[in-house]
């Protein structure tokens, strides 16, 4: 999933302070798993701002809505009708989602209330960890199905570097070494020889250094 | 066992801490409560194993948001007690009246009536 932390409150109180009338949006897909940016956040977030503004002697009307997703077309339609109410919406969705709804309703503003951080997994509850790049090249078939690009601080495609002490990264006695995880289960699954075989250098251009990504698929367009 | 405790005290009765939200707290202040204290089960005595310890975690998270919107976190407490423990309730029930009779009125009470004159 999309991994997203909540901006603090001062921040979002910058953002909007000078607005009377504003739309709080959650998203309840990642945000809402990760518990940053789902009805629960708005909610909260909705009655933070409305105490605020409302002990600054200031009268602002705060409204909340929690749609399906913030990335698609869709779930964003469900606030056309009323969006023209609002001087400015706060999204609680990750950045995509903020795009998307800027982009869609073009003469409102529309400010982040999150700050997202990568794709990763909940490794327990109120943990979680970086595990994909989005390169566009999926290398996992090679490494043991453990991603060398998120998850080595040097992306090394034929690690370990000199750095790789006990297991731990040398960025961090925290961190676990990319590639000792990469050893360790190619020789849990019986293949360390494939180990030996050097890997090539990898074409970036699919990765963001080759600029904007788009994928676009004939088979499934309308 | 009869013993007093203020009266000025609204308990809202739950299956255990472990179901208390930081909205539950904000929203408390928002309808004009003064102060809001938590009381659950004595620490690593939880039914449900850390109810208790998560009401404290999310008391502590409505502190933080109290003192950034300028309502006050020593508003919001969290105690611990043990479930037959009488009078401790109402000791805790005294401490947490005389606290918040010294922080005054919820500001955002005074800005409603501000708003109603
Ligand atoms: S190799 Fe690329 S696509 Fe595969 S997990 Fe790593 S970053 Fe993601
Ligand atoms: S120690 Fe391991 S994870 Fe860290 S940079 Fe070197 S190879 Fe990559």
């Amino acid at each position: 999933m999309i991994v997203a932390e909540k901006k603090p409150i001062e921040e979002i109180i910058d953002y909007v302070k000078d607005f009377q009338k504003l739309l709080i949006a959650g998203c309840n897909e990642c945000v809402t798993v990760c518990e940053a940016g789902g009805k629960k956040e708005v909610g909260i977030l909705a009655s933070a701002l409305r105490m605020y503004f409302m002990n600054e002697g200031k009268k602002v009307d705060i409204d909340e809505v929690t749609l399906e997703r913030q990335c698609d077309h869709e779930y964003l339609e469900e606030i056309r009708d009323r969006i023209d109410q609002y001087d400015a919406v706060l999204s609680l969705a990750c950045g995509v989602g903020v795009q998307f709804m800027a982009e869609k309703y073009f003469s409102t503003p529309v400010f982040p209330g999150v700050n997202t951080c990568f794709m990763g997994a909940a490794e327990e509850r109120g943990v979680w960890s970086e595990r994909c790049q989005g390169c566009g090249q999926c290398i996992l078939g090679k490494t043991a199905g453990i991603c060398p690009i998120s998850r080595c601080a040097k992306r090394l495609l034929n690690g370990p570097c000199g750095g790789s002490t006990k297991g731990k990264c040398e960025i961090s006695k925290d961190l676990d070494c990319a590639w000792q995880l990469i050893i360790d289960r190619l020789k849990e699954l019986d293949r360390f020889d494939e180990y030996e075989q050097i890997m090539p250098i990898k074409d970036w251009s699919t990765e963001r250094a080759g600029g904007p990504r788009k994928v676009v698929r004939e088979d499934v367009r309308l | 066992m009869r013993i007093n405790y203020p009266g000025t005290i609204r308990i809202v009765r739950l299956p255990c801490t472990g179901k208390v939200d930081i909205i539950h707290i904000l929203r408390a202040f928002e309808k004009g409560a003064d102060g809001v204290y938590v009381v659950g089960c004595l620490e690593g005595e939880c039914r449900f194993e850390n109810g208790n310890l998560q009401a404290r975690k999310r008391v502590d998270q409505a502190k933080m948001i109290l003192d950034t919107i300028g309502i006050g976190g020593e508003r919001v407490w969290m105690y611990n007690l043990s479930s037959s423990d009488g009078p401790r309730f109402a000791e805790y029930a005294v401490e947490m009246t005389e606290k918040i009779k010294e922080l005054g009125p919820n500001p955002i009470k005074l800005a409603h009536k501000k708003k109603a004159a």
